[in-house]
Parts: structure tokens; C-alpha cells; sequence
């Protein structure tokens, strides 16, 4: 087993490293979580670097990343484990001439025959991993119930095998959009999170890690900017994310400064809506035109 | 802390007590991840003390602004209650000796530069120190500190807009909250200091709860509440089953019971009672007089639906269309309000609520389907934009229902103000005024209380 950070400064500073900048209780509620061997449910809206946390656990920890997406409908079979049916038929097929059925049984219901999927691979993995389960709130409430013992104990229980106990213990990382309510019962066994919109300063560290080319009066004015846009009643208020790939957008253009005319051209990156980008550009464009 | 017994886990404990008395759902087994927790990190750290307990205690976005307000309540508290037990008080004005006149203007500027860097404990000395200026006031013996604070504050002359920058604002907005709120503290410090006792806690407002929000994060309220209810209104319905007993006896099942007995029926079998489900016809108004309720109301149409299966819904604006379909079909709400508004092509020409229309057109689609044990729900503003009410075609409609209730979005205070003829329909239903989550509750506890079953 691997050493676990000693305190939350080692943890944040690790982090930091591996091209990830936590806010204090970020890295503080991930401390706790690998101390405390408990899962973390992060939520916020979306693209605050939720999914991001969990990936720059796993490049700091060194571990393997596991990640389980979920959407409506997923079930046991994509989730935990299925049985590999077309290789027990091939296998009950050649055996077919002179064994005894009860053998036969009891050698397909083998973990030969086991496809893993997710979550029986972490728990299975011999060297701990970071599991990440995204977007559960996408899910129906029986896969969460299902979860709760994988989540709580660490185990799954197959019925043709018996419970498979977790051989190393995984950091687990659960993300939800807050699009619907999650129960209890699952919050319950998490450590929770909310990530929000980061504060001006922090954004703007985070921006000029990932764009360092941008100078840092331009990189100052596309965060005080973008936080204007957040400002207005949105369909979808721009992420983090896609103030990075704003960044970015303007390094290709060789844009010096943003003005009017450039935030135009580029103002698809951040903003997505057709309604959204009338009401930006009525409210920002203006306001930048007024400015210069 | 130890004079009071307990030490520190007595400490959290009651800390939980208060958490769950202000409805954030606190269990033994969050108390226990935050002992676990607490053990993890150095306490001398303020923010990894609240930081620790938080991540273990609340559970979401709205149980976490509670938890930050009960944890500078309680810690607050219980920090003056020791001191008065301690007889250690805070000396008055600090740092400045008496007949000293602290100098406004430069208070000011220093306070604009704290705020500026939003440096907690520099604005923690100013606060005081523009107490100690300021004083607090004669007019105010009651000890009221939100005039105190309001008082002061104007004195300072602090703003939230500064000049015509809108950037800043929303940071300048969050600073000045901050000052606002130490200076709130140290005037309650210096009261408590004065009289010699805790004042009475003070508990949470529906304001303080309230998340800054938009239009979207209110749907997400209505969605919360509208679950409660289906829960309610699931229950409900099982509550009444088995009730009184029919008097019908189950001729097969007394023979096969009186085989026990040599073939002499004892016991009497009777046929259980069906429970009678109610019958709803829901109809709700999606034009743009109340396109803001319009939301409020589909999404109750949404939860209505998860709970009764003999329901019919339909949406109005000048003509009537069913949406049950819609509903079967669909299981997001999102999904169900777009598809509502593309097909159900209620809107003819003009995009007003015709009601005389609509009740016309009704009668023809359901009007030999009404009986004694439906129940019709109308969810609209009754406002007819100067159409023909058509009050004998409704009469005939309720005539045939066995119970008609009306929802109207609007607060009473406007019903029959301008183009509403709500008056006109109120002897022929039961009309409730519905705009907000928790008049949507009282109005299920009467519709659950009397179904007609």
C-alpha cells in the first residue's frame, strides 16, 4: 500500500503539480476522503472540474483511473459484471460429448467467464485505483441503490460466485450535476463537496497554467469578462473549461487585446445558446464597445 | 470548555441537534464520519475545522448555506457563553485611550483597502474600530444591531457600486456582505458584554436559507416539494384502502372456508372493497399571462402523473388539447415541456386565453366521461382578456363532475382586478389560491383529506 498524503498542504501542492489548482476546501474534503477511505460526492454545475478532480487524483496517487459514465439506463450488466455467455456456450459446446452436466455447471460459472466491467475492477484491481463514477445523477434510483454496497463496504456480491471483497481499497470520486435529487441513503456514505465558480483570482491562476502564453492583462480582462457573462441569466453560464479553450481561441487569433469587435468573433466558444448569445451580445458587446 | 461538561464531542453533538432542528438531516452515522474526520486535521486551522465538518454534515448545496450560518451562530455562542462564565470581556475601544477622536476619513480609506483585498481580520479590527467611533447610538435602546449596523454604515459612506465599473460589483457586493456581518458580531459581542447574558437564539429566515438564485434553481424547489408531495399523496391513497368493508359476501371463498367447519359457513367471507381510485382531469393554462406559473403548474401536472394512473391532463390557451399521451411518453420533465409547447398547438391566432371557448370545446372531448367520482383540477388565472366567460358551459361541466377545483396563480389581492372573472366561477368550484410551493401543499392536504372514494 502506498504512503497517503500526510496533510491537506501535501495533497494541494500535489495536485497543483499535476496541472490541477485546488480551492482550499477541495483539497481539504480529498484529504479527508483518502484518510478516511470514505467516497466524495462533488457537485456543481457544469464544468467546474468536477470529472477533472478525480483525474488529477489519479496522475498524483499514480493509480489507475476507473471510470464508470453514467447515463439513463445503465445497469448492473455495464456497471458490475456480466457473464460471458458466448464463451460458456463455446465451452458447454466442447464438452458437451461424456461430461457430467454438474461439472460442466460448476466450470462456467468460473471467473474465467467473468467480464469485468467498472466497478468489479476496481474493487478486483491489485493496486488501489481511483474510481470515478460520473454523473450518477443521470442514473434511476435502483442503480443507486445498488451502488450503496460497492460504496459502503467495498464488495460485490455475485450469486453464482459469492462476495468478491475489495483486494485494495479505491479512492472513489461521484459527480453530479444536481439535475435531480440523490437519496439519502447515498449521500449518507459520501463526503460531500460543492464546487462552484471559482473566485476571479483563482480562475485566472487557472487559465494562465493552462494558456501561459496569454499575457496576464488579457488573461485579467477575458476572467473579468467571463464573469460578467456568468452574471446574466443564461441557459448555460461558461465553464472554466471553456474559458481555457477561450484562452486558447484567442492565442491562435494572435489577439492582443479583447475588444468589441474581437469578443464577437470569438464569443461562440463561451457562449452556446442562440438565445444566450443575443443577451451577451447586447449586454457585454455594448458594454466593450462603451469601454473603448 | 470542560466547566460545562461534555468537552468537545458534547460540543458537536449539540451542534447536531441544532443542525437538524434548522431541517438539515443529520444521522448518527454523519455525526460519527465527522468525529473520523475531525481526527484527520489540525483544529488550530478555522477552516479546516468548518471545512471537515461541513464536507461530513451537509449533504448538499442548500443543507451547506444552513450548516455555514448555524456553525457562526453556534460557535459564536457558545464562544460568549464561556466567556461570560469566564468573566472575561473584551476591553472596550480598543486601542484607543480615552478622549482620543479616531479619524473618520482615514477609518474610511483603510476600510476601502481592506475590502479591497478582502483581508478578514483587518476588516475584523476595522469593524470594531468604527464602532469605538461611532458608538453605538442613543436612539436605539433596545439594542437593535440591524439599525446599528445600517447606521454605521451609512456614516462610512460605503456603497456597493463603485463608479460605473459593473465588473467589480459582484466582488465589492460579497466584501461589503463580510464587513457587514463582523460588524453585526462585534455589536452583538459588545450587547451581550453589556447585559451580562446570551440574548434568545436567533432562528433562521426564510431569506437567510434562500440560495441566490435564478429562474432554474426555483424549478429545482418546486421539483423538491412536488416529490414530497407525490410522497404524500402515494400514501394517502393506500390509507384509504381497506376501510369500510362492503357488505357483499364472497360466496366461493365462505364455501372453501366453511370446509373447516364440516361444511357449516362460520365464518362469512366477504368480498374486499376495491378501493375507488379518483379520476382526475387536470387542465392547465400555458398562456403568457401565466407563462411563469405555466412551469410551476406543468411541473405539478408532471408529479400528479407519477402518482395517479386514471388521470387525463389537457393544456389550454384558446383551444384544448390532450397531453396525456405526452406524459406517458415522456419522462423528463424538460422533455414533456418541449414537446408540449411544439405540438399541442393550443395557440390559434392571438395567443389570449379564450375560457368560453375552451370550456365548449371540453365538454365535447370529456363531457361523457365526467362522473360522480372524477375530479376536475383547473389551473389557470380565470382572465379572459374581455372573451364571453361562458359561465352555463363550466356550469355543465361541474354539473357532470363529481368535485371541480380551481388553482388560481395569482395572489387574491388581484382576482377580479382588470380582465379576471374569477367571481364568476367561483360558485361552481373550489377555488384556491396556488403561487407558491407550500400553498400547493396545504391545497394536497385538502384534496388527499376528502377524496371522494
Amino acid at each position: 500500500m502506498e504512503a497517503l498524503p500526510a496533510s491537506v498542504d501535501e495533497l494541494a501542492d500535489g495536485l497543483r503539480d499535476v496541472g490541477y489548482l485546488p480551492g482550499g476546501e477541495t483539497a481539504l474534503v480529498a484529504f479527508l476522503a483518502l484518510r478516511l477511505g470514505k467516497p466524495v460526492l462533488v457537485e456543481g454545475p457544469a464544468g467546474v472540474g468536477k470529472t477533472e478532480l478525480a483525474k488529477a487524483l489519479a496522475r498524483h496517487l499514480q493509480r489507475e483511473l476507473v471510470r464508470l459514465q453514467c447515463y439513463e439506463g445503465l445497469d448492473e450488466a455495464r456497471a458490475l459484471y456480466e457473464w460471458n455467455y458466448r464463451k460458456q456456450l463455446l465451452r458447454i459446446q466442447t464438452e458437451a460429448q461424456g461430461s457430467a452436466w454438474s461439472e460442466v455447471q460448476e466450470d462456467i460459472f468460473g471467473e474465467e467467464f467473468l467480464l469485468a466491467r467498472p466497478l468489479l475492477h476496481a474493487i478486483r484491481a491489485s493496486s488501489p485505483v481511483v474510481l470515478l463514477i460520473d454523473e450518477i445523477d443521470k442514473t434511476d434510483q435502483e442503480f443507486e441503490a445498488m451502488l450503496l454496497e460497492v460504496l459502503s463496504d467495498f464488495q460485490i456480491t455475485i450469486p453464482e460466485l459469492g462476495t468478491i471483497g475489495a483486494s485494495s481499497r479505491p479512492a472513489v470520486v461521484l459527480t453530479s450535476n444536481n439535475s435531480r435529487e440523490l437519496t439519502e441513503a447515498l449521500k449518507r456514505r459520501c463526503l460531500y463537496l460543492w464546487l462552484d465558480y471559482p473566485q476571479l483570482e483563482h480562475e485566472l491562476a487557472i487559465v494562465r497554467l493552462h494558456a501561459p502564453e496569454l499575457s496576464e492583462t488579457v488573461a485579467r480582462k477575458l476572467i473579468e469578462i467571463v464573469g460578467m457573462v456568468r452574471e446574466l441569466d443564461l441557459k448555460k453560464p461558461p465553464s472554466i473549461a471553456e474559458s481555457i479553450d477561450w484562452a486558447r481561441a484567442l492565442l491562435l487569433l494572435g489577439v492582443e487585446d479583447i475588444d468589441a469587435e474581437s469578443f464577437t468573433q470569438t464569443m461562440s466558444v463561451i457562449v452556446k445558446h442562440r438565445t444566450d448569445v443575443e443577451l451577451v451580445a447586447a449586454r457585454v458587446g455594448v458594454a466593450l464597445a462603451a469601454a473603448s | 470548555m470542560r466547566t460545562q461538561g461534555g468537552g468537545i464531542d458534547a460540543r458537536l453533538l449539540q451542534l447536531g441537534e441544532e443542525l437538524r432542528a434548522e431541517g438539515v438531516s443529520v444521522g448518527t452515522a454523519e455525526l460519527l464520519d465527522a468525529f473520523a474526520a475531525l481526527a484527520q486535521v489540525t483544529w488550530t486551522d478555522r477552516n479546516a475545522f468548518h471545512g471537515a465538518l461541513a464536507a461530513t454534515l451537509a449533504k448538499s448545496q442548500e443543507e451547506r448555506r444552513v450548516f455555514d450560518l448555524v456553525f457562526d451562530r453556534f460557535f459564536f455562542r457558545a464562544a460568549e457563553a464561556a466567556a461570560l462564565r469566564e468573566g472575561v470581556g473584551e476591553p472596550e475601544a480598543v486601542g484607543a485611550p480615552p478622549g482620543y477622536k479616531i479619524d473618520l476619513e482615514e477609518l474610511k480609506q483603510q476600510l476601502e483597502q481592506a475590502l479591497l483585498e478582502l483581508d478578514d481580520a483587518r476588516l475584523r479590527d476595522l469593524a470594531r474600530l468604527a464602532i469605538a467611533a461611532l458608538g453605538t447610538s442613543e436612539g436605539n435602546p433596545a439594542g437593535v444591531v440591524g439599525l446599528d449596523v445600517q447606521r454605521i454604515r451609512r456614516a462610512l459612506g460605503l456603497r456597493s457600486a463603485i463608479g460605473a465599473d459593473g465588473a467589480a460589483s459582484s466582488v465589492r457586493r460579497e466584501a461589503l456582505a463580510r464587513f457587514e456581518a463582523l460588524l453585526r458580531a462585534e455589536l452583538e459581542r459588545a450587547q451581550i458584554q453589556r447585559n451580562e447574558a446570551l440574548g434568545p437564539k436567533r432562528p433562521l429566515t426564510e431569506l437567510d436559507r434562500a440560495l441566490p438564485s435564478g429562474p432554474s434553481a426555483d424549478l429545482v424547489a418546486v421539483h423538491r416539494v412536488v416529490a414530497q408531495l407525490r410522497r404524500r399523496l402515494a400514501s394517502a391513497g393506500s390509507e384509504l384502502r381497506g376501510h369500510h368493508r362492503h357488505d357483499h359476501v364472497d360466496f366461493r371463498r365462505t364455501l372453501r372456508a366453511s370446509l373447516q367447519t364440516g361444511g357449516v359457513p362460520v365464518v362469512i367471507r366477504q368480498r374486499p372493497r376495491r378501493p375507488r381510485r379518483p379520476e382526475l382531469y387536470v387542465l392547465c393554462d400555458v398562456s403568457t399571462s401565466v407563462s411563469s406559473a405555466a412551469v410551476f403548474f406543468l411541473s405539478v401536472l408532471h408529479a400528479l402523473h407519477d402518482s395517479f394512473r386514471r388521470m387525463r391532463s389537457f393544456v389550454f390557451i384558446e383551444r384544448v388539447s390532450e397531453v396525456t399521451e405526452v406524459f406517458a411518453r415522456e419522462r423528463g420533465f424538460k422533455e414533456v415541456s418541449e414537446m408540449i409547447a411544439r405540438e399541442a398547438g393550443v395557440a390559434d391566432v392571438s395567443g389570449y386565453t379564450d375560457y368560453g371557448r375552451v370550456w365548449t370545446e371540453l365538454r365535447a372531448l370529456i363531457g361523457d366521461d365526467l362522473d360522480r367520482r372524477s375530479t376536475m383540477i383547473i389551473l389557470g388565472d380565470a382572465r379572459t382578456n374581455g372573451r364571453d366567460p361562458r359561465v352555463d358551459e363550466l356550469a355543465a361541466l361541474t354539473a357532470c363532475a363529481g368535485r371541480t377545483i380551481w388553482l388560481n396563480p395569482e395572489p387574491r389581492l388581484y382576482w377580479n382586478y382588470g380582465d379576471s372573472v374569477i367571481a364568476a366561477y367561483e360558485p361552481l368550484c373550489e377555488v384556491f389560491e396556488c403561487w407558491t410551493a407550500r400553498q400547493l401543499e396545504e391545497f394536497v392536504k385538502q384534496l388527499t383529506r376528502t377524496v371522494p372514494a
